[in-house]
């Protein structure tokens, strides 16, 4: 055989269809063709973005504003749901003690449920990624340390440490200026009370790749430790990191309807579906069963769409179970 | 081609100065567990020389391969030699500056220029996120080479198509790509900060013969080109017989022989060099028996004393358990064995 | 005679999302008791998978789409699992790459020997111990009857792969299955290990199947030699005449381009462009058609079966009478300059 210099381009063959831009690549990708065959991962995502929909329009689309006095009448209060007898069809799912339609609330207080979630899923990201890629990256005792501060979180309940930190934030709010930073409260007790799986994750997957040799040859073209962090591994890190992401928003949702449930959520003023769970409670033995139920169907439906949305996902980037 | 004027601007190949020089290099490892571990189970430090006492030159031009089995140290060699890994003592000099010494950034920063590294396994060596003319670019842009955009990407096609690929291929992530091509793409990294010293560390072994042949006649002819100097890891001795000028044999940390290629195929000296060329598989067919090297490498942690090979050896004498050899000179090679001792 | 093992029109399929691969496509050879069969090719050439399909262990979605596999005359590539369960370690021993992974690393060795002895024969546990250090001293462990108690880690890897052939032979197979068992070893333990194998394999007349990419290790083991290419034969012939005369093109770039201890250091090694295609992408006609340097407008087209070529078969159509004789004539003399060994022409060899 004769000797020829670089002429292996001209046998190579095309590997994938030209996919072209992002849109092309992610419809081209494992994870859609896994996501488009997987009918429990499209019904969740449908229920997921519906909601979603719905808590962003809720002003357009809702019958009503619970939160305008001048709309409400106490005369309204305590009406049952439409089909029921003694029903009023201006009000499909019934209204609560002050007259207030129930539809109308769950889908505004579906949005400070969401929005709440999203926050503190995106502050305890951020915070358990760098601390993960500091911890995994620089090892020995910043490392140690990190890592100890994970192990005795992780000995307490979540709910139990959202509930220190809220109670600490409370105080040093005051009374009075409590309700206009409650929302950053309650991001601030559920984030940090999650970022522990993020950290641990992100660590043990840095590990693995800081001793690639992709990570070396940057080592050796002179990066510092922050660029090859966050250019180089944080990417490949990523994949378990959204699954955990995914699942820890439904946590995330329901500990936010826990802490508002107990009372140290947000106002009845502003409800969430953790305040509207806990409003409907008190009425629930007086046969106004409909205050506390709806919102809970809402919060169970799209805490569990969440859920199974996260562990497809999981399976779809795990190989093993391919 | 339009690069051999416009990469490096070779003086003179061949002028006989060493570009690299490594003296008395020695690696420890501290294997030991946590102080608290150790305080209660009562275990002392476990100590691991992974490279005791190396020595060797590189003429600028040519390629030093390093030869040794596994726990031989010789990738620890290479990582200290590009300067991934601290010695515990010793010095590595590449073209007059200290990798290890203390300098300022600027120097720092012209030494790294000229240092670069290819790495055994193509899969795990190029960011598997990242599209391959992005990975080529990042040195350029890394020490600053060139600042325009277009000026960049016309540079990473020269590269591209310099370790025979298509320009257009920076388009592509490194996943389209097979094992053979994801080499090539590391050197073509490796190339893009213009280096003049680069490490190979077996840059073969997890390809197909086929494939391989290609790499190794790629290697060289990059060389020729571009008056690269090379350090050669394998274990492998009929690859290193293709790509060398001068060989070390290393065994358990040690440099057990050192000579020019030629000579030490022809002639090798160190009974364990003696030993390996044996063991290499017969694929001419010629009859000739594989000799079986009695024993295995003993673990590293616990070396046999005096010539670590004593054990393994069917020449062993006397003062090989209790001495170590010192590097005696037999013709142009180098060997540490008693048997050469003038003075038994 | 019955070979112990015989592969007839193999064909293996793996069902993905961008269609069906055929990782295998129409493979057939035998294995003659006694006998060391090579199977060579490059990563992804289909030489692993043939062995999992033979032991009945193809990785899910994989399947056996057509052919059939013997073992000594009796057919298994449609056995129900735990019929073949029975067969695999029996009547069939394995020895993979690592051999951590063969090992359970919790069992004393004694024990995992002791137990994989009385699965497949009739024993009192006193007779499988000692039959298990028996096995031990044959594959030159020291000290066996101390070492049965040992656990795996406290083995090098040399001796590791000695305890992993001494639980494949521990039933008597008639087949041994060897995926790569040296390429995790130092150079210098290869030679122990591989002496080893055969010499066991021939004591026994255990035929065996030897799965590895290293050439060097066929030549010196294998008696015969099976090529493959992208899940294709390329070529099957005695392991001497394939070596040194090799007949399809491939196999001639394949050992020239392996780098070896004599001939020219200097000059560059002989090299085959381009690389083998991946599954799925494997151009119509021979499947080595755009790396060849002897190709001829059929090879795009016709699909190569083997044919008779020196001592072995070869896939390609310059051994086939009716396609040769249309080969361009310097095509034809590049091929005799390589050593092929051209058809003689019907007419010609009336004359």
């Amino acid at each position: 055989m004769p000797y020829v210099t670089g002429e292996e381009t001209k046998a190579r063959i095309p590997v994938s269809g030209g996919a072209v831009g992002a849109l092309g690549r992610m419809r081209d990708s494992d994870l859609w063709y896994s996501f488009t065959r997987s009918p429990l991962a499209l019904v969740s995502a449908l229920v997921v973005a519906l909601f979603v929909l719905a808590a962003l329009f809720a002003p357009l689309i809702a019958p009503h504003d619970p939160f305008d006095p001048g709309s409400i009448s106490i005369l309204d209060s305590f009406l049952p749901p439409a089909w029921q007898d003694g029903g009023d069809a201006r009000f499909l799912l019934g209204t609560d003690d002050q007259g207030r339609d129930v539809l109308s609330t769950i889908l505004f207080g579906m949005r400070i449920s969401l929005a709440v979630g999203f926050a503190s899923v995106v502050f305890s990201m951020l915070l358990g990624i760098t601390l993960g890629l500091v911890a995994g990256y620089f090892g020995g005792w910043v490392d140690s340390v990190i890592m100890r501060i994970a192990d005795v979180q992780l000995t307490f309940p979540a709910i139990l440490i959202a509930l220190l930190i809220n109670g600490v934030a409370r105080a040093m709010a005051g009374p009075q200026s409590y309700d206009k930073v409650v929302f950053f409260v309650l991001v601030l007790s559920i984030g940090l009370s999650f970022w522990v799986q993020y950290g641990r994750t992100v660590r043990g997957s840095v590990l693995v790749e800081a001793n690639k040799e992709y990570v070396l040859a940057a080592r050796l073209i002179g990066l510092g430790p922050w660029t090859i962090m966050f250019k180089h591994v944080l990417p490949n890190v990523l994949g378990p990191v959204l699954v955990i992401a995914t699942i820890n928003l439904a946590l995330a949702i329901i500990t936010e309807a826990t802490l508002s449930f107990l009372g140290v959520g947000v106002p009845p003023t502003q409800p969430s579906l953790g305040t509207l769970i806990r409003i409907g409670n008190d009425f629930l033995f007086s046969g106004e069963w409909w205050i506390t139920i709806f919102p809970g169907i809402t919060l169970a439906i799209l805490a569990l769409s969440v859920n199974l949305l996260g562990d497809w996902l999981r399976d779809a980037l795990n190989p093993k179970l391919r | 081609m339009t690069v051999a004027g416009e990469v490096v601007e070779t003086e003179t190949v061949n002028s006989g100065k060493p570009l690299v020089e490594v003296k008395g290099l020695r690696r420890v490892f501290d294997l030991s567990k946590p102080w608290l571990n150790r305080m209660i189970e009562r275990e002392g430090r476990i100590l691991l020389t992974a490279v005791d006492g190396v020595d060797f030159a590189i003429k600028e031009g040519e390629t030093y391969a390093l030869v040794g089995e596994s726990g031989s140290g010789k990738s620890t060699i290479a990582k200290m030699a590009v300067g991934l890994l601290p010695p515990s003592a010793g010095s590595i000099m590449i073209d007059g500056t200290d990798v290890w010494g203390k300098k300022s950034q600027d120097t720092e920063r012209r030494m790294r220029r000229k240092i670069q590294m290819i790495f055994q396994d193509p899969f795990a060596s190029l960011n598997p996120r990242w599209r391959v003319g992005a990975i080529i670019a990042e040195p350029i842009s890394a020490f600053g080479l060139i600042s325009d955009p277009q000026d960049r990407a016309a540079r990473v096609g020269e590269l591209l198509s310099l370790v025979g690929l298509d320009p257009r291929d920076g388009q592509k992530f490194p996943h389209e790509f097979s094992g053979g091509q994801r080499q090539r793409i590391a050197i073509a990294r490796a190339l893009a900060s213009e280096p003049k010293f680069i490490v190979c560390d077996e840059p073969t072994s997890a390809l197909d013969v086929s494939v391989q042949a290609q790499v190794l006649n790629l290697l060289r002819d990059l060389q020729e080109r571009l008056g690269l100097t090379y350090l050669f890891i394998s274990h492998n001795l009929a690859v290193v017989r293709h790509v060398a000028t001068r060989v070390g044999v290393l065994y358990l940390g040690r440099l057990v022989e050192e000579a020019p290629a030629r000579d030490l195929f022809a002639a090798p000296q160190h009974p364990y060099t003696k030993m390996l060329l044996e063991a290499v598989p017969d694929i001419d067919m010629e009859g000739k028996d594989r000799q079986s090297i009695a024993g295995e490498i003993p673990n590293p942690i616990t070396p046999p004393p005096g010539c670590h090979f004593h054990p393994r050896c069917p020449v062993r004498r006397v003062e090989c358990d209790v001495k170590i050899p010192l590097p005696l000179p037999v013709g142009d090679a180098t060997v540490r064995c008693h048997l050469f001792d003038p003075s038994p | 005679m019955t070979p112990a093992l015989s592969v007839r029109n193999l064909r293996i399929e793996i069902p993905t999302r961008h269609g069906v691969l055929t990782a295998i496509d129409d493979l057939s050879f035998d294995i003659a008791a006694g006998e060391v069969l090579g199977m060579v090719g490059e990563s992804g050439a289909g030489k692993s998978i043939t062995g999992s399909a033979v032991i009945g262990l193809l990785e899910p979605p994989g399947r056996v789409a057509g052919g059939e596999i013997h073992l000594a005359g009796e057919r298994i590539d449609h056995l129900p699992p735990d019929r073949m369960r029975r067969i695999r370690g029996k009547r069939i021993g394995m020895i993979f790459q690592d051999p951590l992974t063969s090992l359970n690393p919790l069992y004393r060795i004694g024990d995992q020997l002791v137990e994989t002895i009385m699965t497949h024969q009739r024993m009192t546990t006193g007779e499988a111990r000692d039959k298990a250090r028996k096995l031990l001293e044959e594959v030159g462990i020291p000290a066996a009857k101390t070492r049965l108690s040992s656990y795996p880690h406290q083995f090098s890897g040399g001796m590791r792969q000695r305890v992993v052939i001494a639980l494949a032979l521990a039933a008597d197979p008639e087949l041994v299955i060897a995926d790569e068992p040296t390429t995790a070893l130092d150079v210098s333990v290869q030679a122990q290990i591989i002496a080893l194998l055969k010499q066991l394999c021939a004591e026994r007349g255990a035929a065996v199947m030897l799965i590895t990419h290293d050439m060097g290790v066929i030549a010196e083991t294998a008696d015969r030699v099976c090529v493959l290419y992208a899940g294709r034969l390329a070529e099957l012939g005695p392991v001497r005449g394939v070596v040194k005369l090799p007949q399809h093109p491939y196999t001639i770039g394949l050992m020239a381009a392996i780098p070896s201890l004599t001939g020219d250091p200097d000059k560059p090694l002989a090299q085959i462009p381009g690389s083998m295609p991946r599954l799925g992408t494997i151009p119509d006609g021979c499947a080595f058609n755009p790396r060849c340097d002897y190709r001829f407008p059929p090879c795009t087209t016709e699909r190569p079966v083997a044919y008779a070529a020196g001592t072995s078969q070869a896939a390609c159509l310059l051994h086939a009478p009716e396609f040769s004789r249309v080969a361009p004539a310097e095509t034809l003399k590049a091929a005799d300059a390589a050593g092929i060994r051209l058809p003689k022409p019907a007419g010609e060899a009336v004359r």
